[in-house]
């Protein structure tokens, strides 16, 4: 067992993990966090993406120890926070899904937003195919990805209007070259942040 | 006239009303549930596909940190568990029946497939139960195995099961046999096809899972299940394999994450959790890794068939004949044995007037994965024979395929049309959607698009598939005349509370298709009440009456009509009341906009007065009419619903590579009334994207060895969201004409339809170089190997394009 320290959700954690405890393992099992789902051994299905430190990970694919001292943000984080006796407003990319019909089963969703919105915030413009490239690193088996494309294409014209943005909605970041146009998964390791990309 | 607001009922594309807590995280899948002194399962799963257990040792295991209890198939035996039971019994041509062997919870003695379950080990934690299982030592001597259709039919087959000779469950048959042979003799062409129907996973996105819990305070047992169909699963638990009366039993299946037909059977692992909670007396959870769901979720279709059509002189169609063969798998899933036949060989006419069919299917047992329904569930196997063999024939007499299928339509005046496998189709226009789905793809500027994507060195072709598929199951008293052992109904209970507010429970369970929001809808329009005042519940045995649940696309059609049907009661009732309250006849009394009237005038109760009058009966015709507003009702359809339609697609094929891209897909369906277009068309969506997958990317493969090949995301090829277009979705309904709501189906339209559609698209492209068969899933290797094989002699860029 170690002792790590993280950020989950803006709020400040101290917890034991083992050294083979997986970061999915502790959201989920430890903190609690369910929004954060497994749907495969291999990290290919992407339903565990989370940010960390406002880069979108697969969460089966880091241990928890790598997260010590990190900033996580979880689906749960990513709406603007419920006001007294109110209810949370949702991200402009959560919005979009709902509007789009980009979700069936809910399942593979907190994943693809939470990868959806980072090529949003890296690409304020994705066409069609830089949607479809980004996303390869998440399975969907209800929707046919076609309405998930339409809810990404119009958060993206939402959240570049201005719509209003969730704590983790900043387009700030754009730094030259972050344009990820026709690139694969792999660019956004990559890819550094801009200027306060994903700071939090 | 629609009683509920603007754009809130039925025709509206209303939002769901269940996304905010998915997209906000707070789904609860049954992962999510940590009951109070939490422990957890992991099973240990024959590495074999066929072995006989010599010994099992568990004394390291036992000793092992936090591990609880390690289980076998000999305590199973003890404890007097049930084996899985088959829900469908199949007659043999003979008049025998098909062969049923046990399939224990744990294996017992022997090992049938890799994956099989052989030991079940708890502890504190998964990770202490999953060190634990790795230290179970099982002596296995491995026997020979059989996992393909064409070895377990040979000679000296490896045997699944001694008490099936020549690994035969059963030989079954459909049709008139005499017939076909005349027409076939009379026929001026005749044409035949040999076809592999590829098997398939069904990987839906969230893994199974179960938590059960035995409470030894209440006698009483709570399981939580990845299930379609709580109420069927808490039915086989208490009759057959539990053994515990219902009343003893809740069955939860909370939001569950696709089923796509894998979580309608009852499955060992759902018994064995509630089971080892009353051996350790707490709670046991289960969630399977996305490999173990590949070795143990039911797999799909997997046929070999040969197909001869006979045509007249005016490629009329005279007669079809079709010989199947049908993988079982080692044990029989829960509906397995109706898959191959009563879903399969009586869709065997699709839209078309076949005079004459005989269909004889062969199920044969194999070293593999149980098979069972995946999504369209035989009626695939079905549209993919016809449409590949329709093609083939036109392409054989020379004619336009997309005129011979117009020629052998059944025309919209011939409903109701008795086919010749059995059904009786209710109502359809096949070249209504035929010609939307022409027109959508621009069919007459085909050419155009052919010719500038050889100018780009690519084929180009099209494809089309007008399929027909049967849903909405089904009359209990017929499939019950076909072996079914439980109805086909839906139940719903409607209440109406005391201020007007409505709260439905259904039987029917969501797991992505959104009836919590079309549900809904359907009470808006009836009741006349705000959505917002409506609200729906699935998916727990303490709180439903009673259901069936939800597969073969029967929600809307059978479950959706259940709610009508109480809703009429409550209707009823209501008129009743209100003819008190406005001192009326009942007969006076109508109902519609939400307000009862007299008719002709302008008196009128509203549906919140009544309901008010209902539960605070102090002006009341308290001695003809009971208290209270809330009415049950069970629906048993009259007949399937059968939705049709033409999907249309267009690849390009890389001939150098092989790589096959799908350039456009434009579809019609008619699934009869659409309740909420956006909800119908992501339906539809998704069953392309699955159809796809299958036409292209899928397969369980298998080694002769019966070991799965295919076994993770890194090796089975899932459809990604690069890997398709976007899709045009036409529609054209023609109402069902024999329930309540008119409504057909639709949630498999597109796995049925678009396969063919795929394949005939890639053949079409690859007629040029005299390509005429492909396999499914044509995988690039494949297509590249059918180029170099049709054309050895000519170099697969010679199609007049540059590189």
């Amino acid at each position: 067992m170690a002792t790590i320290s993280l950020t989950v959700n803006e709020r400040a954690h101290v917890v034991d993990v083992e050294p083979r405890t997986l970061l999915v393992e502790l959201l989920r099992e430890q903190l609690r966090l369910t929004g954060t789902h497994v749907g495969c051994d291999t990290s290919q299905c992407g339903a565990c993406t989370v940010w960390v430190d406002g880069k979108s990970i697969k969460s089966c694919a880091m241990l928890a120890l790598e997260a010590a001292g990190a900033a996580v943000t979880t689906i749960e984080g990513l709406a603007e926070p419920a006001p007294p006796g109110g209810s949370p407003r949702l991200h402009p990319m959560q919005a979009a899904f709902n509007a789009c019909h980009g979700l069936q089963c809910g399942f593979c969703t907190p994943g693809m937003v939470m990868s959806a919105t980072e090529l949003v915030r890296r690409n304020p413009r994705p066409s069609e195919d830089d949607v479809r490239h980004w996303l390869e690193g998440n399975l969907c088996r209800c929707t046919g990805y076609h309405n998930i494309v339409r809810a990404v294409i119009e958060a993206a014209a939402a959240l570049g209007a201005g719509a209003g943005q969730g704590p983790g909605a900043s387009i700030a970041g754009q730094g030259p070259g972050a344009s990820v146009a026709g690139q694969g998964p792999g660019a956004k390791i990559e890819l550094g942040q801009g200027p306060g990309g994903g700071a939090r | 006239m629609s009683a509920a607001a603007p754009g809130e009922g039925i025709g509206a594309s209303v939002a769901r009303r269940e996304d905010r807590r998915f997209l906000l995280g707070k789904g609860r899948y049954t992962d999510d549930i940590l009951l109070p002194e939490q422990t957890w399962a992991v099973f240990v799963r024959s590495p074999h596909a066929h072995a006989a257990i010599r010994s099992i040792d568990a004394s390291r295991a036992l000793a092992a940190p936090g591990v609880l209890a390690v289980l076998t198939g000999a305590d199973v035996a003890a404890d007097g568990l049930g084996g899985i039971p088959c829900g469908w019994q199949i007659t043999n041509k003979d008049g025998s029946k098909m062969v049923e062997p046990p399939h224990p919870a744990l294996a017992q003695g022997k090992v049938r497939h890799a994956g099989d379950p052989v030991v079940m080990v708890i502890a504190e934690t998964r990770a202490q139960a999953k060190e634990a299982a790795k230290l179970v030592d099982v002596g296995y001597e491995p026997l020979p195995a059989v996992a393909h259709l064409r070895n377990a039919a040979a000679q000296g087959a490896a045997q699944v099961w001694d008490e099936a000779p020549g690994n035969v469950c059963f030989d079954w048959h459909l049709g008139d046999a005499a017939a076909v042979d005349a027409a076939f003799a009379a026929a001026h062409r005749v044409v035949a096809i040999d076809l592999v129907n590829n098997r398939v996973a069904p990987n839906a996105i969230e893994p199974r899972a179960a938590n059960g819990h035995f409470d030894p305070v209440e006698d009483r047992y709570t399981l939580y299940t990845t299930s379609q169909n709580p109420h069927l699963t808490r039915l086989l638990l208490g009759a057959f394999t539990l053994k515990v009366p219902e009343h003893k039993l809740r069955v939860v299946a909370p939001d569950v994450g696709g089923g796509f037909g894998s979580k309608i059977f009852h499955y060992a692992e759902e018994l064995l959790v509630l089971w080892a909670s009353r051996r350790v007396g707490r709670p046991v959870k289960w969630t399977a890794e996305r490999s173990e769901s590949f070795l143990s979720d039911a797999h799909g279709r997997d046929h070999l068939s040969h197909a001869e059509l006979a045509l007249d002189a005016a490629g009329k169609f005279l007669a079809l004949r079709v010989s199947t063969l049908a993988n079982l798998g080692a044990y029989l899933s829960t509906f397995a044995p109706a898959i191959p036949t009563y879903l399969y060989a009586t869709l065997l006419s699709g839209p078309y007037a076949i005079p004459a069919i005989y269909a004889e299917v062969k199920a044969l047992f194999t070293h593999t994965v149980p098979v069972d329904a995946v999504r369209g569930a035989g009626r695939p196997e079905a549209s993919y024979l016809l449409e590949r063999l329709v093609d083939k024939a036109a392409l054989a007499i020379g004619a336009d395929r997309v005129e011979l299928r117009r020629r052998n339509f059944i025309q919209p005046d011939q409903f109701p049309y008795q086919t010749a496998v059995a059904l009786q189709y209710d109502t359809g226009d096949y070249e209504a959607t035929l010609d939307l789905a022409l027109a959508a793809i621009d069919y007459a500027g085909l050419e155009e698009r052919k010719a500038a994507a050889r100018a780009r060195g690519k084929l180009r072709g099209f494809g089309i598939s007008t399929y027909l598929e049967a849903c909405g199951i089904a009359p209990s008293a017929l499939v019950g005349a076909l072996g079914a052992r439980a109805g086909l109904y839906e139940a719903a209970t409607v209440r109406v509370h005391p201020t007007g507010s409505v709260t439905v429970f259904t039987g029917s369970h969501s797991h992505g298709q959104g009836h919590e929001t079309t549900f809904a809808q359907l009470v808006a329009e009836q009741l006349g009440v705000p959505l917002a005042s409506v609200e729906v519940v699935h998916g727990d045995t303490d709180r439903i009456p009673f259901g069936m649940g939800t597969y073969g696309s029967r929600s809307a059609a059978v479950g959706g009509s259940a709610i009508v049907k109480a809703m009429d009661k409550i209707v009823e009732k209501g008129k009743k009341v209100a003819a008190h309250l406005l001192e009326a006849s009942v007969a006076d009394v109508e109902f519609a906009g939400g307000k009862f009237r007299i008719a002709g005038t302008d008196r009128e109760k509203t549906f919140g007065e009544v309901a008010f009058a209902a539960y605070v009966p102090h002006n009341y015709p308290i001695e003809t009419v009971e208290p209270g507003l809330e009415d049950s009702a069970f629906y048993d359809p009259k007949n399937f619903t059968f939705p049709a339609g033409c999907h249309a697609v267009e690849v390009e094929v890389d001939p150098e590579t092989g790589v096959v891209e799908v350039v456009d897909v434009a579809i019609a369906d008619d699934v009869g009334v659409v309740i909420n277009p956006m909800i119908v068309d992501g339906q539809a969506h998704g069953g392309l994207a699955h159809g796809i997958g299958q036409a292209l990317y899928e397969e369980c493969v298998y080694d002769d060895a019966g070991q799965l090949l295919s076994g993770s995301f890194m090796s089975y090829c899932m459809p990604r969201a690069a890997d398709l277009p976007m899709f045009r979705v036409g529609n054209h309904a023609t109402p069902c004409t024999h329930n309540p709501t008119g409504v057909k189906g639709v949630g498999e339209v597109g796995a049925i339809g678009v396969p063919p559609a795929v394949i005939n698209a890639v053949l079409d492209a690859l007629a040029p170089l005299g390509v005429t068969d492909i396999e499914m899933p044509a995988t690039p290797e494949k297509v590249w190997r059918a180029i170099a094989a049709a054309a050895p002699a000519a170099p697969a860029n010679a199609t007049g394009g540059a590189a």
